[in-house]
């Protein structure tokens, strides 16, 4: 036998040739477009500063010497009683009306955004879409019953119920966070039900119930991984959400109580002397701002990471979206019929 | 064992001698009507989309029949009924003697062992996000018959008699071609050895030259396995090739059926004819001798069937009685018991049916 | 009278992975009133390679010639290429689902085509001709439903509708790119009828791109096979048929039912189409090839006359005269490769009696 045939008996095997590319699952393959999306990494970097400094607001604060409940009655007020503008008597950012250092206050406000915003989606997400599938999958009677349970928690009132509770049982933090996961879940609860119901149809759900494989194991292991992209988009544009919802309901004073500073807080105080102390508005708005843009624009390229066909206005480089709208299906794209199926498929 | 039927008897199964015995799946009368609903608040239902109509069949051991059929003919249908993916509205479907007809999950559990499926889309029927090796080792995991380095020893195993690379174990669907996706489909088919296994068109979405490659394979693995399949194509050649027996499906019911030469060399029924006609040969001589009988108008929806035989609007040879009468499905002009035709006015052989005549060489 | 002219096409494009060379230098010409059958199976590269055609491959490297009507399709400015598009050179599309718009109504579909090319004409007129041209694709009482909507024809009579549109200017080419794969057996038997009628009426040249063979038994004059972006036989529809030379052709045949190679056992051709970013080394088949010689994997083979007449070539280093599918053209076939085989051999052979000290072998 020449070399040649044997060669040629190695070519029958049926395999994916050695030099492939390398075969890569769907995060890897996320992670990579959203690496070279500029504006997804400039929000990482603005999400990770921020964070790092909400961790180090005490070392600010013991490099100051201002606490961030330390009212400085002499130093931090102006003869007239009102705070000092930025950079006046070591104050970076000027004082409040008490006279606390507005940074300080600005960065531990950092820790209250965060905490709140990250764990509120965290545990919205899990009770989405842990009912999300049940309701989708489940059809018939469970489904009508969840369905029309979410509707009605969307109806909701949501300011009014936080406002009752709030003269209830006082406002504390814990208060809020359950009223903001309230309110969160059933958002993320009916895009869920919505995947999964079309996720419901795909010919490997078939295949699996061909199998003999029960509802749960269906639900877990071939709809849930299916789930994931969808839900990690979702959840990190609820996360500016939950933001601004904590910041509200500080605002209207039923969300964390004072002196705790919050951005909410903060912003409610400043009313009276927006007029006067341009920097009371001024710092702790941009800080919201900044946070909530940063962590919106990251979600939309999360989204644009999973699914790239989508067009977008600031989408890097003219020459990577020349590549994308031409490039025909590479070993590594999802194929047509996948992708017009969406994420899920 | 059969239920009342929502049609006359006359159309019903009729026991073929040839199979009597090793029979492993049989198929009575099976209706399968899917209700449309319309209205708000509280639905009604408002009319039946007509899927499958009173169909029969025997599969036996070891034995591949084709079923035929064009778009909205019920064979797909069918197929899921006959798995218990979909439950029937009438008729039963009895496998090695027991009925399994419309059984709960927990009683059809064991049956999913005897009974694989095979899909048509290879994108479609693997999940994307699992690996390769979890796909395959599914069957193994749902019913718990090997676990740990022993499931993952049969995969491999799996992998490498369906002509794939065990290496291969931990890649995604989304790495292999369309054709090794339909062998991860048959590997996951195959794992528990079952007896019957069912193939909705399994090599329509592939090239042409991939198509041959799964076609043999499947044809290898039945000798190996002794399995028998019910084969759904809605390409003939494709179908000629692989079955022993055929049964060409329109709107729901059987229009023909019988042992795959009989049926090609003497087709009765004018469908059959035309269906035959129309599937284009790679060769130019026979294409331009052919002679073509195309059809008018387009296969009329199932929601609304046509009264008595359900062709005869496009039929070439229909007459009043085809409007009024269904059909019985009987051996005709002196063809032997397995060769049913169900129609008033078979084609007879050597009858020539064509409304164009062959074309012209240029 | 040569309508089109295309000369080394070539087609890439730029990705993460690498450059995709879809279609690597391809020539073929069409006459007027001929058809022309592009058979390929999926990245053959016959899809990018009308495309380019028709401008509609933004972000390739796109190389060659493309001479329609005596100008370069390839050069032209986008305005140029719109008023080509549609008036001169048609295109039916596989899914006519996708390619119709569900919003609007079919009938002003085609309206607007027509008018969209020359202004003069009246809504009415346009309403008129859009009638005269659905009946003429055969869909029945065509004054109604020039009024409905896509979603409201079924698959067959959709395509109908597209093949409308396409004639509605009386292009001088029809590109079809798989119009009948995703329809019935039977529907699909009645369009390409429907096709060949009116390529007769019209005496427009039609390009049909397909993966089925059988289709292009029934309609082509000449067919171009095409494999991983380039063209490796060439020739008129009984040279193919009967005579092919190409390993890829006679493995296409031989791997389907009811062809001119007529087999017991379907004869699958082993392995996959390459991928078109890694291709392989030589002539892009040889790791699928049942001849394969040592040649075949340095050299990349150019399209040969082959057989007797002039217009057959075929890009194969076997021999011209190995054409056909009998078993006399077999023994040639095989006594060409085991004669190239017996020279790597004594090469081999020389080259380790020359140097018996050095290790391991000359096997490569």
């Amino acid at each position: 036998m020449s070399v040649t045939e044997l060669e040629f008996q190695a070519h029958s095997v049926e395999a994916a040739p050695a030099e492939a590319i390398q075969g890569r699952s769907q995060w890897q393959l996320t992670w990579r477009r959203l690496r070279h999306d500029k504006m997804a990494i400039a929000s990482i970097v603005v999400i990770l500063i921020v964070a790092l400094l909400a961790i180090l607001a005490p070392v600010f604060a013991s490099l100051l010497g201002h606490g961030p409940y330390q009212a400085f009655t002499s130093k931090g007020l102006s003869v007239d009683g009102l705070p000092v503008a930025p950079g006046v008597n070591g104050f970076p950012l000027g004082t409040d009306y008490v006279g606390r250092d507005l940074l300080v206050r600005i960065l531990y406000g950092a820790r209250i955004s965060l905490f709140v915003g990250i764990s509120t989606t965290a545990m919205a997400t899990v009770l989405g879409v842990a009912v999300g599938l049940v309701a989708g999958y489940f059809g018939g009677w469970i489904d009508t019953v969840l369905a029309r349970f979410i509707d009605a928690v969307l109806a909701f009132p949501i300011i009014v119920l936080a406002l009752a509770l709030a003269a209830i049982y006082g406002s504390s933090l814990l208060i809020v966070i359950a009223v903001i996961t309230f309110f969160s879940w059933a958002g993320i609860s009916r895009i869920v039900r919505g995947q999964t119901l079309s996720i419901k149809e795909k010919e490997y759900i078939e295949a699996a119930r061909s199998l003999g494989a029960g509802p749960w194991r269906i639900m877990f292991i071939d709809i849930l991984p299916n789930l994931l992209g969808p839900v990690l988009v979702l959840a990190t544009l609820y996360i500016p959400t939950a933001i601004v919802f904590e910041a509200t309901l500080s605002f209207l004073g039923i969300g964390i109580p004072a002196p705790t500073p919050s951005w909410g807080i903060i912003l409610s105080e400043a009313q009276q002397f927006y007029q006067t102390s341009w920097w009371y508005v001024v710092f702790p708005a941009a800080a919201l701002l900044i946070t909530t843009l940063a962590f919106n624009l990251l979600g939309d390229g999360v989204r644009d990471a999973m699914d790239p066909r989508t067009e977008r206005l600031f989408a890097g480089s003219t020459k990577r979206r020349k590549r994308k709208a031409a490039a025909p299906a590479g070993p590594d794209a999802t194929p047509p019929a996948a992708a017009a199926a969406g994420m899920g498929g | 064992m059969s239920e009342t039927l929502p049609r006359d008897a006359a159309a019903g199964a009729v026991p073929d001698p040839e199979f009597e015995d090793d029979v492993l799946v049989r198929v009575d009368n099976l209706v399968k009507y899917f209700p449309i609903k319309a209205g708000g608040l509280i639905s009604r239902t408002v009319g039946h989309v007509q899927a499958v109509d009173g169909v029969s069949l025997k599969v036996g051991r070891g034995q591949t029949i084709g079923l035929v059929g064009e778009t909205g003919c019920g064979k797909s249908t069918l197929a899921r009924c006959i798995a218990g993916l979909l439950p029937a509205t009438s008729g039963t479907v009895t496998f090695e003697g027991k009925n399994i007809t419309n059984l709960s999950r927990r009683a059809m559990r064991p049956y999913r062992r005897e009974i694989q499926m095979i899909f048509q889309d290879p994108y479609g029927s693997l999940n994307p996000r699992r690996r390769v090796g979890a796909i395959i080792g599914d069957p193994f995991t749902i019913h718990r018959t090997a676990t740990g380095n022993e499931r993952k020893r049969a995969v491999q195993e799996l992998m490498e008699r369906v002509g794939l690379n065990p290496e291969h174990y931990n890649r995604f669907p989304a790495e292999f071609s369309g054709g090794q996706r339909q062998r991860i489909g048959v590997a996951r088919a195959l794992a528990l050895r079952p007896k019957l296994i069912i193939a909705d068109e399994p090599v329509s979405a592939l090239d042409v030259s991939i198509q041959a490659q799964v076609l043999n394979l499947l044809s290898d693995l039945q000798d190996d396995f002794g399995l028998s399949y019910l084969f759904i194509a809605h390409d003939l050649s494709v179908v000629k090739h692989v079955s022993d027996a055929v049964l060409v499906m329109y709107l729901g019911r059987v229009a023909e059926q019988g042992p795959g030469d009989l049926v090609y060399a003497t087709p009765r029924h004018p469908y059959s004819v035309a269906l035959l006609s129309a599937a284009p040969a790679a060769d130019p001589d026979s294409a331009a001798a052919r002679q073509r009988v195309i059809l008018t108008g387009d296969v009329p929806s199932p929601i609304n069937p046509p009264s008595g035989c359900r062709f005869h609007p496009r039929c070439p040879k229909a007459q009043e009685l085809c409007s009024q009468q269904e059909p019985a499905l009987e051996s005709k002009a002196g063809d032997p018991q397995e060769h049913r035709t169900a129609c008033h006015f078979p084609v007879e052989t050597g009858e020539n049916l064509a409304t164009a005549g062959g074309r012209s060489p240029r | 009278m040569t309508l089109l002219e295309v000369k080394d096409l070539a087609v890439s494009f730029p990705t993460a992975d690498g450059v995709v060379k879809a279609v690597r230098g391809v020539s073929f010409s069409v006459d007027a009133g001929r058809t022309l059958g592009i058979v390929g199976e999926s990245g053959s590269g016959k899809t990018v390679l009308t495309q380019t055609l028709l401008g509609l491959t933004p972000g390739g490297d796109i190389s060659g010639q493309a001479i329609f009507d005596g100008a370069n399709l390839l050069t032209m400015t986008e305005d140029q290429m719109r008023n080509i598009r549609g008036a001169q050179i048609a295109v039916i599309f596989q899914d006519p689902l996708t390619s119709l718009h569900p919003l609007y109504k079919v009938g002003w579909q085609i309206e607007e085509m027509i008018r969209a090319h020359d202004r003069k004409v009246s809504r009415k007129e346009a309403t008129e001709r859009a009638i005269d041209l659905l009946n003429k694709v055969g869909i029945p009482q065509a004054s109604q439903r020039v009024n409905d909507y896509p979603h409201q024809f079924s698959g067959g009579m959709r395509q109908r509708a597209m093949i409308a549109m396409a004639l509605s200017l009386s292009p001088k080419l029809i590109i079809a790119d798989e119009p009948t794969t995703a329809l019935d057996a039977t529907v699909q038997a009645q369009i390409l009828d429907l096709l060949l009628r009116l390529q007769h009426e019209f005496d427009t040249a039609l390009i049909m791109i397909t993966h089925d063979l059988g289709v292009v038994a029934d309609i082509a004059d000449e067919v171009m096979v095409m494999y991983a972006g380039r063209a490796v036989e060439k020739a008129s529809k009984h040279d193919i048929f009967y005579q092919p030379h190409h390993p890829y052709t006679k493995g296409l045949l031989e791997s389907i039912p009811n062809s001119s190679a007529v087999t017991d056992r379907l004869k699958p051709i082993s392995g996959q189409p390459p991928s078109l970013i890694r291709l392989p080394s030589g002539c892009a088949f040889h790791p699928r090839c049942t001849y394969v010689m040592d040649r075949c994997l340095d050299e990349v083979p150019e399209l040969v006359a082959v057989g007797s007449a002039g217009a057959h070539r075929s890009a194969c280093f076997l021999p011209v005269s190995a054409i056909g599918l009998g078993g006399d053209t077999e023994e040639l076939r095989k006594k060409a490769v085991s004669e190239d085989r017996h020279a790597a051999s004594a090469e081999v052979a020389e080259k380790i009696a020359a140097a018996p000290e050095s290790e391991g072998s000359a096997i490569a």
